[in-house]
């Protein structure tokens, strides 16, 4: 299962725990698996099925441009940040 | 004047040799360049063209009670005059700009006031006239009647009880809650934890803690923003614009407009300069209303005070930083309040800053609170790194301090905490393979840091952090019948992108730099390519470059089985020449094929689209520099004395292009360190919006920039790590630490311009 690291603001949804493991084969999967055992997450995180614009998604290190289409592995790590504003 | 050293200036510590890749070929926009030829945004003509001019609001913040167009729109030679009232009501979406996200209602109020302004600068309408001075007489008829309102500058004004509110339906958001139902200036509050704060303090036996501050700069490209455009009677639009990426262009005009994409054609024109600020659109959409009310192709150009007043910025920012370590260096404990300027509409550069602010160190506990604040000034924009120079300037002087309460050499202090790979940033994620420790012990060995001082001189280091992003890039590549291949590509052109492109695609195929002729297109003209920022265009299109040699190569194989009826699995290509491993006679070069190409089955075309994954892609690049000034103690005037820039670039394809990229961001940051400001009056006006008095150094100010370029390679082909931004991130603290080296004075607040320095050192005396 992958596991979710889970940002200090959202931690009272996880009874204080700040690594959850969670079934899924995608993002979506992860989140939907989330709110199932963790009620809350969902409304936080995303919004006409798409993670919501001031939130990224960051899968194994790299924050991904898939957001709820990318892959994630039984052994990925999934942290969820605050969307990059604004080089060349 | 010709100076000679006892060291080479430039140098490559490099990790493997190519053919082409790490050479130095002329680049192949040159001589357009270099003669003029080149056609910039304000360069577009064609017939019927008319001329725009943009009313800007006199006041930081007011309600816009009404606008009269009527007496402009009788001026003779007025074509067209609109009004946030003449653009569609649009959705609630976003604009992903790549490097920048914006809700579309945000992106349209900001090129078009709606029904307030919120800087000084903000547009308000536009007129489109038969040359240029009859635009700027009319918009001078246009009667706007506002009622003012009190405004707010810094992040400290904005977030204190009671502060003048932007945006009446702004409630500050924590990673998708809302706080309260209070209206609010701080859009976000985000906060990164990481162990245990309290007990990593608790083992600390030094402790730093301060304040710092830094106010709006701005990128400084030397070619103000520029847009034509002209809606057709087909209902298809087209632009020709000065951007850092064509498509984010199209699909925010686009959007603002409710136009679908393939309405939109986005011609690039060639840019000079951008550093993130020519990532949003401002005059593209203004125009286009324009052009369509006109039935006239219309050009807007800004003034240079427009582009202060009234393009993208980068933040101010308000910082506290406290660091813990024990007696033996180790690092126990690293804590940040970051509360950064957005501009008139939220999106401040802060998260970023958080991810970098301790990027450069493996500490167990950690805690960053970010804060995302809006005030009466233009929306910021990206600006190299964005965010990363603002928390590097706290950080590196918090260690800088530390490093003298220990006792410790500055470099090994950071070397001994150094982030490797596998180190766990406070942000929650792992670092791939990084040259954070390389670039370091570049520094230490080189021969600067041990170069001895004179009077009043001090020396500083420190280093900084930015991530490569990946996104998508599409490469086209067509075979000539002479030998040469044309290479099409989306991505702007901005520090000699063409040529490390290029140069990709010729060593893949053995073929010289000089036989690519790469062309950057318009958005009907290759596959979707997302901007020219993030450090991502040598690593991203340099790779769907490489994808797309490899597919015109494997196609190349095929053809040579058929001319000599061979299977194609015993046929290899390496350096340009064909070879048969099954017969060592069956050989011919990349020439010798493509001349056969008409009669053995047509051209030769190869393809790539490639999504090269998002921001922390191949674990991005870090930089560091050494830096002597001389301050003078009666007057507080800096001069940079000695500046030496080393970076991780994991493989640098035109080293040339590598170092002038090293040398521009250091340039930037020491004027960022040292004179740049917005010298903001009370009531929100911007005094010195011109290049007399914004301050930028030239190169009278300067020395020669010294460049060591480290490879660590990442997981790119070539080993590529984008080289556009880390460099601008360690100047100000590494400038500010030689301060405090030469006069004992611990600056916290940019520019340390003389006044600074002066009001500074009698606060000591």
């Amino acid at each position: 299962m992958a596991t979710v690291f889970v940002p200090s603001l959202m931690q009272s949804l996880t009874d204080g725990k700040t690594r959850v493991q969670i079934p899924g084969a995608t993002v979506r999967q992860v989140i939907n698996n989330l709110e199932s055992e963790y009620p809350g997450f969902k409304a936080r995180l995303v919004e006409d099925d798409r993670v919501k614009p001031n939130i990224s998604v960051a899968v194994d290190g790299e924050v991904t441009p898939l957001g709820m289409l990318e892959k994630v592995n039984d052994d990925s790590e999934v942290h969820f940040l605050p969307a990059i504003g604004g080089g060349a | 004047m010709t100076t000679t050293t006892d060291y080479e200036r430039n140098m490559i510590l490099s990790s493997q040799e190519y053919n082409v890749v790490g050479t130095r070929p002329i680049r192949h926009d040159g001589a357009d360049k270099v003669t003029g030829r080149a056609l910039y945004g304000a360069d577009f003509d064609t017939a019927g063209l008319l001329h725009g001019k943009v009313l800007r609001s006199p006041h930081a913040h007011a309600n816009i009670v009404s606008i009269d167009t009527s007496a402009a729109e009788a001026l003779p030679g007025v074509m067209a005059v609109v009004t946030f009232a003449d653009f569609p009501q649009v959705s609630d979406g976003t604009v992903d700009f790549g490097e920048e996200i914006t809700t579309v209602h945000d992106l349209q109020s900001n090129i078009l006031a709606r029904h307030k302004v919120l800087y000084k600068g903000h547009a308000v309408a536009a007129v489109a006239a038969t040359n240029a001075h009859i635009a700027e007489e009319a918009v001078k008829l246009i009667d706007v009647e506002y009622e003012t309102l009190p405004s707010v500058m810094t992040v400290q004004d904005a977030m204190v009880d009671g502060a003048p509110i932007l945006h009446e339906s702004m409630r500050t958001n924590e990673l998708g809650a809302t706080v309260d139902d209070k209206p609010s200036n701080v859009a976000q509050h985000f906060q990164h934890v990481k162990g245990d704060i309290d007990a990593g303090f608790g083992e600390a036996d030094v402790i730093v803690e301060r304040e710092f501050n830094t106010v709006t700069v701005h990128q400084g490209y030397i070619e103000p923003h520029a847009a034509s455009a002209f809606w057709n009677t087909d209902g298809r639009l087209h632009i020709w614009c000065s951007t850092q990426g064509a498509f984010p262009a199209r699909d925010a005009t686009a959007e603002v407009l409710r136009l679908p994409v393939s309405q939109v054609r986005v011609t690039p024109m060639e840019i000079g300069g951008g550093f993130g600020g020519k990532i949003p659109v401002y005059l593209e959409p203004v125009a286009a209303m324009l052009s369509k009310k006109s039935g006239r192709a219309v050009k807007l150009v800004m003034s240079r005070a427009d582009v202060f007043e009234a393009s993208g910025p980068t933040c101010g920012s308000n910082m506290k930083v406290k660091i813990g370590a024990k007696h033996d260096g180790t690092i126990t404990a690293m804590q940040s309040y970051l509360a950064f300027e957005a501009g008139a509409y939220a999106g401040s550069p802060v998260g970023a800053g958080a991810q970098c602010v301790f990027a450069a160190y493996d500490v167990e506990n950690a805690v960053i609170d970010g804060y995302d604040v809006v005030v009466n000034k233009p929306k910021t924009a990206a600006y190299r790194a964005p965010g990363a120079p603002n928390a590097a300037f706290a950080c590196e002087q918090a260690v800088d301090e530390l490093a003298i309460k220990l006792g410790m050499d500055p470099i090994d202090l950071r070397l001994k905490n150094a982030s490797v790979e596998g180190t766990r940033r406070p942000d929650g994620t792992v670092f791939p393979r990084i040259g954070c420790v390389e670039v370091l012990e570049a520094m230490k060995n080189h021969p600067h840091y041990s170069a001895p001082l004179g009077e009043n001189q001090g020396r500083g280091v420190a280093i900084g952090y930015w991530f490569n992003v990946g996104f998508e890039s599409a490469v086209n590549i067509a075979v000539n019948a002479d030998g040469t291949i044309t290479l099409v590509e989306g991505s702007t052109d901005i520090g000699g992108s063409r040529a490390s492109i290029a140069m990709q695609a010729a060593e893949v195929l053995g073929i010289p730099a000089e036989s690519v002729r790469p062309s950057v297109v318009d958005t009907d003209s290759v596959g979707f390519t997302a901007v020219t920022g993030g450090s991502r265009t040598t690593y991203a299109t340099g790779w769907a470059a490489y994808d797309a040699a490899m597919d015109v190569k494997q196609k190349m194989i095929e053809r040579a089985a058929t001319i000599w009826d061979v299977d194609v699995d015993s046929i290899e290509m390496e350096n340009g020449v064909l070879q048969s491993a099954s017969d060592p006679e069956l050989n011919m070069s990349f020439s010798d094929l493509a001349a056969q190409m008409g009669g053995t089955g047509g051209p030769i075309v190869g393809t790539a689209s490639r999504n090269a994954g998002g921001m922390g892609v191949g674990g991005g690049s870090f930089a560091g520099n050494i830096v002597d000034v001389e301050v003078d103690p009666a007057t507080g005037k800096t001069e940079v004395a000695r500046f030496t820039v080393v970076q991780d670039a994991g493989k640098a394809i035109h080293p040339s292009y590598v170092e002038g990229q090293m040398q521009g961001g250091s340039v930037q940051g020491i004027g960022w360190a040292l004179n740049e400001e917005y010298y903001m009056t009370d009531d929100g006006t911007m005094a010195n919006s011109t290049l007399l008095d914004y301050r930028m150094p030239t190169s009278l100010d300067l020395p020669m920039i010294d460049t060591v370029i480290v490879e660590v390679p990442s997981d790119h082909p070539f080993g590529v790590r984008g080289v556009g931004e880390a460099n601008i991130v360690p100047p100000t603290p590494a400038i500010a630490n030689a301060i405090h080296s030469a006069t004992n004075i611990r600056m916290e607040r940019l520019p340390m311009s003389p006044v600074a320095i002066m009001e500074e050192t009698w606060k000591q005396s």
